[in-house]
């Protein structure tokens, strides 16, 4: 957008407008009137059904933030960054790492396979992990008998002590190929002299990787942080397909709730204040990104 | 020669293990869809003994898989070809046109890049049920449309906006109108681009599943995502023909992804750093 575009000798200047209408009319109805409608629904109770709409200000809000189901979903959001956003960002580091450190073969066909969660819908990723953790026939419990773990073996996604790390860690399963792949771009900008330089210099692989790798990675591992909090902030199709927020309240996540309030409960108002905060914080999450971006540009 | 050994055959172990941990559970998946119900229990990995297509057969027409096939490529088809004539036609006036008030939109338009679905679904869940729209296409379409433009739209436009200006120049000096210039010169180099853009948008409509979960009610009018949530709750125990019924949801967007992976992953990836 730094470009200045001009117009032609004799040619309107709203010219683009008529290429941008109909596209701006869509988003503006079925998008933007909406996040708007969200925000001004919060301040208000109402059922969805009757005309009557009682304005109550902040009253949403501050239910919500005495509410002990909105407090359990955030708290489980936040568990969910753990395992969506930190532990996959630790393996994908490591992964790009052994991918580069010496040519390898097989380079692509790694990288094809590691990056394939990420285009599979999360309801199938669900049914398949659903298996995965069956208590009788699910291979995890079948491999912990098979090693004499016997007492390891859990009615994974229905217990309430392992619900929500298991549920999370199908979340490290979907996200690490793409924080490995991020990072792979990442490190083709790295001028390779500063490797060689080092070497001459006597510098360990570690060494290397500490004071040039990482750096050199800023910025995609801002981009992969944020990228992967924010997938779990917003959590819904895999929670959905895998234990509908159960057992119990154990892994209720706030895109659930928001469901449920709103679209199950007919709670519109206060389903609305959910949103509106979620949302608010995806959103500064998100302008983060483009900072970590502008800087890079910056260095450049 | 074992030095070099030496050093490889770790780092060649953990990404296998690492690639084991993707690749088994989808394997795993596969191998029992063509299995029988009683050769699934015993051994989750093995290649069938018996091959069978019965799973398969029963979930597209028992499960009703034709059915939501179906309403997701009416779906898909739709939004795709929508989206991307719409974000050309934007990211044109975005990126080559001189189109007044153009920063204050394109904030606008970025803000919709950002939030979540559920920042909209209660309210477009109100409107489409007041309109009596629910349970029709329209609503899964039109928002997608919405929200796809507004990515496609900044993905055209830092597209047109490095277009060679040269060129352009010279089309409109041989005569070319702005629209001629769009569709005649700028397109076929928009190429790589636009096939980003259209993989993206199929990827992501294609496995929608809120939007889809709360617009529909009737079984006949749900998309394969949804169609399986429900399929799942239904026949829990049987797993042959969940993980058939797995396998036709995730098959259109594997394929998609291992022929155009190039562009896969450049936008997926461009895509998260333009958030």
């Amino acid at each position: 957008m730094n470009t200045v575009n001009r117009a032609y000798p004799g040619e309107s200047k709203w010219k683009g407008w008529f290429y941008l209408l109909p596209a701006f009319l869509v988003y503006l109805l079925f998008i933007f009137i909406p996040i708007i409608e969200t925000f001004r629904a919060s301040f208000f109770d109402w059922n969805g059904f009757t005309e009557a709409r009682t304005f109550i200000g902040l009253e949403n809000y501050i239910n919500l933030f005495s509410d002990p189901l909105f407090m359990k979903a955030i708290s489980n959001n936040l568990v969910f960054i753990i395992f969506y956003s930190i532990i996959p960002v630790l393996i994908g580091l490591l992964l790009s790492v052994l991918l580069t450190a010496q040519p390898i073969a097989g380079f692509s066909f790694f990288r094809t396979v590691l990056f394939l969660p990420q285009v599979i819908s999360m309801v199938v990723v669900g049914v398949i992990w659903r298996w995965m953790f069956n208590p009788v026939s699910g291979p995890i419990n079948q491999f912990l008998s098979l090693v004499s773990l016997d007492h390891w073996r859990q009615a994974w996604l229905g217990s309430f002590e392992y619900a929500l790390p298991a549920v999370g860690s199908i979340g490290s399963w979907v996200q690490y190929g793409f924080c490995m792949v991020l990072f792979l771009a990442g490190m083709q900008r790295i001028p390779t002299e500063y490797y060689e330089a080092a070497s001459l210099d006597g510098a360990s692989s570690f060494r290397k990787f500490i004071h040039i790798t990482l750096p050199g990675l800023r910025s995609e591992m801002g981009v992969a942080m944020i990228t992967t909090m924010i997938a779990a902030l917003r959590v819904f199709d895999l929670v959905y397909a895998t234990t509908r927020g159960g057992p119990g309240e154990t892994t209720l996540v706030t895109g659930f709730l928001i469901y449920r309030a709103a679209i199950l409960n007919n709670r519109i108002g206060y389903g609305a204040a959910i949103a509106t905060v979620l949302s608010i914080i995806i959103l500064a999450l998100a302008f983060l990104i483009r900072r970590f971006m502008r800087e890079e540009n910056g260095d450049q | 020669m074992s030095l070099r050994w030496k050093n490889l055959l770790p780092r060649y172990l953990v990404l296998i293990v690492f690639m084991l941990i993707v690749l088994l559970p989808i394997w795993g998946m596969i191998a029992s869809a063509f299995k029988t119900g009683t050769e699934v229990a015993t051994s989750p990995f093995s290649l069938p003994e018996n091959w069978t297509l019965q799973n398969f057969r029963q979930a597209w027409t028992v499960g009703k898989f034709n059915v939501f096939f179906k309403n997701s490529v009416i779906v898909t088809t739709a939004v795709v070809v929508g989206s991307v004539f719409l974000s050309t036609l934007s990211g044109y006036a975005f990126g080559q046109l001189p189109t007044p008030g153009k920063r204050l939109l394109f904030g606008i338009m970025l803000l919709g890049y950002m939030v979540p679905f559920e920042a909209v679904i209660i309210p477009l869940y109100n409107w489409m049920n007041a309109l009596g729209l629910r349970n029709t296409y329209w609503a899964l379409i039109l928002p997608q449309v919405g929200l796809s433009v507004s990515f496609g739209t900044l993905w055209m436009s830092s597209f047109f906006e490095n277009a060679p200006r040269e060129l352009v120049d010279a089309a409109t000096i041989d005569g070319c109108s702005r629209w001629q210039t769009l569709w005649l010169i700028l397109c076929p180099l928009a190429k790589p681009a636009s096939t980003t853009l259209i993989v993206l948008i199929f990827m992501w409509t294609w496995n929608e599943f809120l939007l889809a979960l709360v617009m529909v009610q009737t079984e006949s009018m749900r998309t394969l995502p949804v169609g399986l949530a429900f399929f799942q709750g239904k026949y829990t125990s049987n797993l042959p023909l969940m993980a058939a019924g797995a396998i036709i949801v995730a098959l259109p967007t594997v394929l998609i992804y291992m022929i155009f992976q190039r562009f896969f992953i450049r936008g997926m990836l461009g895509g998260a750093i333009k958030g």
